[in-house]
């Protein structure tokens, strides 16, 4: 069963210098608060997953938390770049990353064969492009019915998966709804997974558009309340498309990011 | 009425919409377009959204392809691997529109990096996102891209998404399934791929252009369709809703 802590908690426990890492969200229900507490806390040498990587792995990767990074689209929605991920991977700034890049088909399906405890996916994809030189996770399989070769791609495995969702109940049950990514599939595929919630409530309201996570196939969650922003939770707040604006300008140099560390992620901290 | 020159590209981009049902659409110029589209030419249109949106209803252009506002005027919400698993990957949906930083002679795309290598790029791009599958598996491609030297390129330094590979029957011998590219709009004009070397061949100037023009901005030895017409300019409805949208989408 899920059991319910402080975001500060989770994290120390859940998230582990080395881990393989996923924070999934397709642009709604993007865990950020979680990706600055892991800032916060230090943590170092991770593997991050994502399909969009978003302002939350451009802070990751630019407060030097990053070892390597899984992903398929890599720009700030609407905006432009992600200068920080940029850097480091045109410069090695603050530290090289290696990376390892789909399309999200692929990925989608990556977590789909994790979930379903498979060790690769198949689909139509990739053929053609030049990702498959230089990602040995793609790779091709013949059908044995047809005999027509397709993609196949290796599971996705996180060794945690933070999310973030609506509401859970006081039994840790999850319920999530509106865009929902690849979430499920993520948590299923992770060893360990943190769902932080806009509130904890006592009794779930059923919706027929859900997504729920049973509370034991759920390691902690926590109470988050504004935890997705500048994303969006639908039916809490809306998406702050002016603060994805914004993050262009602070993350363009390395010395105005840094400023915002210090600023308002590790101000106050020991 | 005047118009800006990425006026005429996103009212002629939308007039490639009439008479399709569905579009899997791209944030930026191509949901420009699209949404143009479902408003002047074909209120029918279906856009579908890869954050999981399926016959999303905007009221203005989302920032995001996840704006709030697509998955509550929706018809269908789904998830991420449910849009390209059901409804991308089995050749359900009509029209694929994307855009690139790059182009070759053959409509392939480049959305990944320009200069240096793979490992130590001059400027790293966002990648593919959904491009690859959507170049491959849509029924027909549109791509909207503004033309010039530095995006109409000889070589790209990546392929991300494939148009017609190195032209002939490439893109049917790779297994792609779709037609693929049909038509490439851009800010002077329209190509087209010739029907046997798929090699794209300039069909369409928009009005004012001259071929020069659309020649100095192509990277390579471009072909000229013999019987090139003019694209009919703008109409004050398109300009009227096109501007409508573009307001009520600033910040």
């Amino acid at each position: 069963m899920a059991e319910l802590v402080t975001l500060a908690d989770g994290i120390a426990e859940l998230v582990r210098d080395g881990d393989t890492v996923a924070l999934e969200g397709f642009t709604h229900l993007i865990p950020s608060r979680a990706a600055l507490e892991i800032i916060r806390q230090r943590r170092r040498e991770l593997t991050l997953v994502r399909m969009t990587p978003d302002i939350v792995y451009d802070q990751l990767i630019g407060a030097g938390c990053a070892r390597r990074l899984v992903f398929a689209w890599g720009g700030n929605p609407g905006v432009g770049s992600l200068h920080r991920l940029r850097d480091a991977v045109e410069n090695g700034w603050p530290a090289p990353l290696e990376i390892e890049e789909h399309s999200h088909a692929g990925m989608a399906n990556r977590y789909v064969a994790g979930a379903s405890g498979l060790p690769f996916a198949v689909l139509r994809g990739y053929q053609g492009t030049d990702l498959a030189r230089h990602n040995d996770t793609i790779r091709t399989v013949t059908c044995p019915f047809t005999g027509e070769e397709l993609a196949a791609v290796s599971a996705v495995r996180p060794d945690v998966t933070v999310i973030h969702a609506q509401r859970a109940d006081r039994q840790g049950n999850v319920q999530l709804w509106g865009l929902v990514g690849v979430q499920k599939e993520a948590v299923l595929a992770a060893k360990r997974s943190l769902v932080t919630v806009e509130e904890v409530v006592d009794t779930l309201e059923p919706r027929p558009d859900a997504v729920v996570l049973p509370s034991w196939v759920v390691t902690a969650v926590a109470e988050v309340p504004g935890g997705a922003k500048p994303s969006y939770a639908q039916g809490y707040y809306e998406r702050d498309n002016e603060a994805y604006r914004a993050w262009d300008q602070v993350s363009r140099s390395r010395e105005r990011f840094q400023a915002w560390l210090s600023e308002h992620v590790h101000a106050g901290a020991a | 009425m005047s118009w800006t020159t990425d006026e005429m590209m996103s009212v002629e981009a939308a007039r490639s919409l009439v008479g399709h049902v569905s579009c899997f659409v791209g944030i930026g110029l191509p949901s420009t377009a699209a949404n143009l589209a479902r408003r002047v030419h074909n209120p029918d249109l279906v856009l579908i959204y890869e954050s999981g949106a399926v016959g999303a209803k905007p009221t203005r252009l989302p920032l995001s392809i996840g704006d709030g506002e697509l998955a509550e005027t929706a018809d269908a919400v789904v998830s991420v691997p449910e849009i390209f698993n059901y409804w991308l990957q089995p050749g359900r949906i009509d029209v694929g529109f994307l855009s690139a930083a790059q182009l070759d002679r053959y409509a392939n795309l480049n959305t990944t990096f320009i200069g240096g290598d793979y490992a130590h790029p001059r400027v790293r791009l966002p990648g593919s996102g959904g491009a690859p599958e959507i170049a491959a598996s849509c029924r027909e491609v549109f791509i909207m891209v503004r033309q010039s030297p530095r995006t109409f390129v000889e070589r790209l330094d990546f392929v991300t998404s494939v148009g017609f590979g190195a032209g002939h029957d490439a893109r049917e011998k790779l297994g792609l399934r779709g037609r693929g590219p049909v038509r490439v709009v851009t800010d002077v004009g329209v190509l087209e791929p010739d029907p046997v070397t798929r090699e794209l061949t300039l069909t369409r100037v928009h009005p004012g252009v001259d071929v020069a023009d659309v020649r100095a901005a192509t990277g390579w030895e471009l072909k000229v369709a013999p019987s090139l017409e003019v694209t009919e300019p703008p109409t004050e409805e398109e300009l009227t809703v096109l501007r409508g949208l573009v307001e009520r989408s600033k910040p």
